[in-house]
């Protein structure tokens, strides 16, 4: 006979605003098979895990219900309660009074009762529950980190210091990522490259990483602690053994009028080239889109005056297949460019560019080797208007969210052009200016006051050409709202930060949530900030959400350790909520027919074949069996099986339907 | 095919040529204009500054009745009855407000009717009847001009790049004429002082036609009643503000693509033009060197 606690938790208000709790709690009492039913304010708290705790020891219960919030952030918490009162823990449920009924219902008498019918549907659940234990799996010591930025960079350096072995994978040829692009950074003014590229460097040759440029994660398979990752090597062109990194191809190379993508078009590169002079590892890549000898068959100019003979036109993507135990996401984020604005233009005017060509221009390795060079003439921009928040907090831009790095780099922009051309004039449109950090409110005081820069409350409207100048349509809305128009040189927009180009595509190859902008969730916005629901896969940096460089760095350092922690330990439990096919005695074995439509139906590749046989070795039957270490416990080989053979550990059809007849 | 037609105040008005201009080509491209029965005034100009139920009840009549009569779209030509007309019909997609309307307006409405402007409608041909119909290209640098009302707010109109708008410029390619790149498609007219403001309208309208003439345009295509009546009827003041004049005329878009039609002249009501349409004939001239009119931080 079953002996069943319910407990019923107010959350506060949030349950008991709506739903009278005392009287859940009064009529779960009188349910068939429940011997204790309570209601207290907080029943996830200590005292209210003790009122649990104490219930289990002292009525003998045989199963738990928690009447509270969804299981996903706190059953855990009730289930290690109910495991230190000596009760096994997959005897406790949860009935969601929260999400399923105080939340989304007036109050009201039917509202109770609703919560009533809940907690009656999971008690008639748990009678039926059997105790489980957890399944170990070994765990895979080496941590995939994905994108090279300074996010991932730092998350590799620390679990490799750490004394983990670590593949850093980064699709484009060299690491670095944005921050290699910039001058300088805020709020220090400290040059960027100044501080990453010895970063970058130590990534490359520390003996615990391996790393993998103008790479791409192919596939990831199975789960915490034990994934194998498929990384595509796209084929460089380039022995990359042999090269010496002498830059002769480069310079040879005939085709030189591709846009370069480390100086964000404002500079032209080859075909075969190296992104920027300080790259790691410094060595070349043939673009074969551009390269002539790929795209008319002829040239090999390259080819002819490489020393070392490192040049391989017939060089094939490799696919690597590594095992890993846990990964970091760290793929960063893109910038709006200018053609996404037709009110400034459409990308048409040469002299508006968007935030990152202008730190190519005030970047001593970029174009200009840091001369104030607009792009359309290569003069001296007397006058430059800075827009913030260029398609960001514009809904009908459709990007609702704050870009949270434009306030802060479009002072250090407006900063940097007045040290470069004293007599200049920098006008900077903003809505609000948003400057919360360690010293970034005192750096932007710092541009108004010091260095004069001209801010103007108020939107741009229109921004057209006329005369060589740009003319630029505004309203002043601390003066009145009073339409302004200024006579630019130069314009550059603040444009939105947005997920990396292939977000979604990642996220869903690693099987992670994202939100519709496509930035990567994490499990939980306070407490949870660098895991991910798929356990073992963290995140950090911009791919989460839009961040500067100290945030991605302490982000990165965060999944560090996280995934430190996770190899801290030799094996690891995962929940039994897995799929098995029955056994019985023989002569039946199993009621499994061996049709093996649960193969087919299986996403995660889980069904194996047995084959049951005498003692002599003669063969009775095949018949199919989950591996518990791969199944993920969704279920579709369960509604799928035809002679009802499998059955979900803590779902079965016998639970199932329990709760079914108990509405 | 069959199109219920809205003309408004303006086209039987101080836009006749438009209404004429419109119903004139629209059998040679195929489209049957039937109006409206019994239409009344879309409210525009004064009852959405005035009484909310009255702006939403006098479109709703025109919407109900255009529905009693089996209209699934109607065209409205005029942007001031296009936008109340679109408004209100997306506002009526609330039934309890619907309900509450209907029975102000005496005529039921179900939301099923589809507002329509002309560009949206014209668009439809461009690629098929239009550009085989041509008989005489309309070989000019034209200057496309929107105005505020066709694409705005995106979120009701859903109709071409608000900021940007294109499909003006598509339908005169296909007439053959060569729309020019500018700022201005967009830009208000000044429209809503055109009574009490006359000087607001010199200055905005002024900077218009200024920047089309410019950029080498030897006509300004328009779709809206107060933006031709602004740039066409407010000349003279115009002149003063700019304080040089221009003989730019400004075409409704129904009269351009009535000239590469083949419709005669006075079909079109190019006659009722103030600033005479004389468009060289099938010439491209080069653009004339004017001085902009802006200058500087504006604070006069």
């Amino acid at each position: 006979m079953s002996r069943i606690g319910v407990f019923v938790c107010h959350c506060g208000e949030n349950i008991a605003g709506t739903v009278d709790c005392a009287e859940v709690a009064r009529a779960s009492g009188e349910l068939p098979g429940v011997v204790v039913s309570m209601d207290y304010k907080y029943m996830c708290s200590d005292p209210g895990q003790g009122l649990i705790k104490q219930a289990i020891k002292e009525k003998r219960l045989t199963g738990v219900v928690v009447a509270a919030c969804s299981p996903r952030m706190h059953e855990p918490t009730f289930r290690r309660a109910c495991a230190e009162a000596g009760l096994n823990p997959f005897l406790c449920e949860m009935a969601n009074l929260r999400e399923h009924c105080s939340w989304v219902h007036e109050k009201g008498e039917t509202t109770t009762q609703k919560a009533i019918d809940l907690v009656r549907v999971i008690v008639e659940k748990v009678k039926r529950n059997q105790p489980l234990y957890p399944i170990k799996v070994p765990v895979t010591k080496t941590a995939l980190v994905l994108g090279g930025g300074v996010a991932g960079i730092q998350a590799a350096l620390d679990i490799a210091n750490a004394g983990h072995k670590v593949v850093l994978v980064e699709r484009e040829p060299s690491i670095g990522g944005h921050m290699a692009q910039l001058s300088e950074t805020f709020p220090t003014l400290d040059c960027s490259q100044c501080i990453l590229t010895p970063r970058m460097v130590e990534a490359a040759q520390h003996p615990n990483i391996t790393l993998y440029t103008y790479s791409e994660l192919e596939s990831l398979e199975g789960f915490i602690g034990n994934f194998k990752a498929r990384i595509r090597k796209k084929a460089r062109s380039v022995d990359e053994k042999l090269c010496n990194g002498c830059g002769v191809c480069t310079q040879k190379c005939p085709t030189r009028k591709i846009p370069s993508e480390f100086n964000a078009a404002l500079g032209m590169r080859t075909a075969i080239y190296v992104p920027f002079p300080q790259a790691v590892p410094n060595k070349p890549v043939i673009d074969r889109e551009h390269c002539t000898f790929f795209t008319k068959g002829k040239c090999r100019i390259c080819e002819k005056f490489c020393q070392a003979k490192a040049i391989r036109f017939d060089q094939q993507d490799e696919i690597i297949e590594i095992p890993v135990g846990a990964v970091v996401a760290a793929t960063g984020y893109d910038i709006k460019h200018t053609d996404f604005f037709p009110e400034y233009g459409y990308g048409k005017y040469k002299d508006v560019i968007d935030g990152l060509q202008f730190e190519r221009l005030a970047s001593a390795s970029g174009p200009t080797l840091g001369a104030m060079k607009r792009p359309s003439d290569g003069k001296e921009p007397e006058t430059v208007v800075f827009i913030a928040c260029a398609g960001s907090r514009d809904p009908a831009k459709g990007i609702e969210y704050c870009s949270k790095i434009c306030c802060m780099y479009t002072a250090k922009h407006a900063m940097l052009y007045k040290h470069k051309v004293h007599h200049g004039k920098a006008y900077v449109f903003y809505m609000d200016i948003r400057a919360g950090g360690k010293m970034y409110e005192e750096f932007v005081r710092r541009a108004i006051e010091e260095d004069g820069v001209n801010y103007v409350r108020g939107r741009v409207s229109r921004i057209y050409e006329e005369d060589g100048k740009l003319v630029v349509k505004g309203a002043d809305t601390l003066l009145g709202a009073r339409p302004i128009e200024i006579k630019a040189d130069m314009v550059v927009l603040a444009t939105a930060v947005v997920a990396s180009p292939g977000a979604e595509h990642l996220a869903q190859k690693i099987k992670v949530g994202y939100d519709r902008y496509c930035f990567l969730s994490e499990s939980h916005p306070k407490l949870r900030p660098v895991e991910t629901n798929t356990a073992g896969i963290m995140v950090a940096g911009a791919c989460q959400a839009p961040k500067d460089i100290p945030e991605s760095v302490a982000q990165a350092s965060a999944a560090a350790a996280k995934v430190c922690g996770l190899f801290a330990q030799d094996e690891l439990s995962r929940e039994p909520v897995v799929a098995v096919v029955n056994r019985c005695a023989p002569p039946v074995y199993s009621t499994c027919v061996g049709c093996f439509l649960c193969e087919q139906a299986c996403p995660y590749q889980a069904i194996e074949r047995e084959e049951i046989k005498t003692r002599d070795g003669r063969l009775i039957k095949t018949v199919a069996k989950v591996n518990a270490g791969v199944c993920q416990g969704c279920g579709t080989c369960v509604a799928l099986c035809r002679s009802k053979s499998i059955d979900l550990q803590g779902f079965t059809n016998e639970q199932v339907y329990a709760e079914l007849l108990a509405l | 095919m069959k199109l219920g037609y809205y003309p408004g105040c303006s086209l039987l008005g101080s836009s006749r040529e438009y209404g004429e201009s419109f119903c004139a080509i629209a059998p040679r491209l195929g489209l049957e204009l039937q109006e409206v029965p019994d239409w009344n005034c879309c409210g525009a100009s004064a009852a959405h500054n005035l009484n909310r139920e009255l702006s939403l009840a006098l479109p709703a009549r025109v919407l109900g009745l255009a529905e009693r009569a089996g209209f699934a779209e109607v065209v409205a030509p005029c942007s001031a009855c296009y936008s109340r007309l679109a408004v209100a019909n997306h506002e009526l997609q609330d039934e309890t407000l619907r309900r509450r309307i209907s029975e102000i307006a005496e005529v039921e409405y179900r939301g099923t009717v589809r507002i329509v402007n002309v560009l949206e409608v014209l668009a439809r041909f461009a690629s098929d009847s239009l550009a085989r119909k041509v008989v005489e290209p309309f070989k000019h640098r034209v200057a496309c001009y929107y105005g505020c009302y066709l694409v705005r707010p995106p979120k009701i109109t859903k109709f071409d790049r608000p900021e940007d708008p294109q499909s003006m410029d598509e339908l005169m390619k296909v007439i053959g004429a060569e729309p020019i790149d500018w700022a201005f498609k967009t830009e208000c007219c000044g429209a809503g002082f055109s009574v009490s403001r006359t000087d607001l309208v010199a200055k905005l309208s002024g900077k218009i036609l200024n920047d089309a003439v410019r950029r080498g345009a030897e006509a300004i295509i328009v779709a809206c009643p107060m933006c031709q009546v602004n740039l066409d009827l407010r000349r003279d003041a115009i002149t003063g503000y700019l304080g040089r004049e221009h003989t730019i005329p400004v075409l409704y878009i129904s009269q351009a693509i009535g000239l590469a039609l083949g419709v005669d002249e006075q079909s079109l009501g190019l006659h009722r033009h103030i600033v005479p349409v004389a468009l060289s004939q099938n010439t491209t001239a080069e653009p004339v060197p004017v001085e902009p009119v802006s200058s500087g931080r504006e604070d006069a």
